[in-house]
């Protein structure tokens, strides 16, 4: 198995956050963490594009580079995971990620930074699978049960796909070239056919009048 | 009865006193750091768990057709 990645399709993006629900359901994410959301583009703006962002579980971490405490660490299906035991809640990791991924409990009546918390490709963390230690500290461990993260299953335009990298990309190729470009992805001839093309003239039969 | 007794005493005395000791014991409070080491918890692969216990080929195999349920052109055929 090559490395888990996550991939948005712009063209796809309906905006609607069912990605961003289905995080916070299915791993109980405490309120004002969002370990994904939906970034638009030029909102409100003809040609608009929304995409859904997560952690990227990028080969060459930045979070795990700046870490002061070396919390972080990449699973064989390069999920970039952290020890919460060992998180110091100091925020490098938010500075350091270009995608904003890290996240902090606003815990206590200061607001002072908790242990931080992220995207784990629904893979859980470093407790024993499946157990309720690694359910409250990291969420559920989809991945062990032999399931994809709960966000691309749930999509319901198919826009973001997770799972292999290598397979992920294969089905975005196929899709982007078999829509096309411009107004044939998602224009009016897409939705409601493309014109058809002129009828030919009647032909007389042979030798008789019509 | 009393030697018994005394036995008992001995026993229950005994067991108190290696409860106390317990309390004696230190265990390190900070972890030996070396730095750009990861030093947390070991996580075990996916498939260590029920209900795989092991069989990577199996998980895989899933993850990979899970994978192409995501794929419509292949799901419902083009």
């Amino acid at each position: 198995m090559a490395r888990m990645k996550f991939l948005c399709d712009a063209e796809r993006c309906i905006e609607c956050n069912g990605c961003v629900t289905a995080c916070k359901q299915e791993h109980d994410v405490p309120w004002g963490v969002n370990r994904r959301r939906v970034v638009t583009i030029n909102d409100g703006v003809p040609g608009e594009r929304s995409i859904s962002v997560a952690c990227m579980h990028c080969s060459d971490a930045p979070c795990m580079a700046v870490c002061p405490v070396d919390c972080f660490y990449r699973s064989e299906e390069g999920v970039v995971l952290h020890d919460k035991d060992l998180c110091i809640g100091c925020g490098y990791c938010f500075y350091a990620c270009p995608f904003g991924a890290p996240q902090f409990p606003q815990a206590g009546a200061f607001g002072v930074r908790g242990k931080m918390d992220k995207c784990t490709f629904c893979a859980g963390g470093p407790e024993k699978d499946n157990s309720e230690a690694e359910f409250k500290k990291y969420g559920r461990n989809r991945l062990a049960e032999g399931k994809l993260p709960a966000c691309a299953e749930m999509c319901a335009t198919k826009a973001l796909l997770g799972g292999d990298g290598d397979t992920i990309a294969e089905i975005y190729r196929q899709r982007a070239t078999t829509r096309g470009k411009g107004s044939e992805v998602w224009g009016w001839s897409t939705a409601y056919g493309r014109p058809e093309a002129p009828k030919p003239a009647p032909v007389a039969p042979p030798g008789g009048k019509s | 009865m009393m030697t018994r007794l005394m036995r008992m005493v001995a026993l229950v005395s005994g067991a108190m006193a290696a409860l106390m000791l317990a309390g004696c014991g230190e265990r390190p409070q900070v972890i030996d750091y070396k730095q750009g080491k990861y030093q947390g918890k070991k996580d075990e692969p996916p498939y260590m768990a029920a209900p795989y216990n092991g069989n990577q080929e199996q998980w895989e195999r899933d993850i990979r057709n899970r994978t192409q349920n995501q794929n419509e052109y292949r799901r419902i055929g083009s």
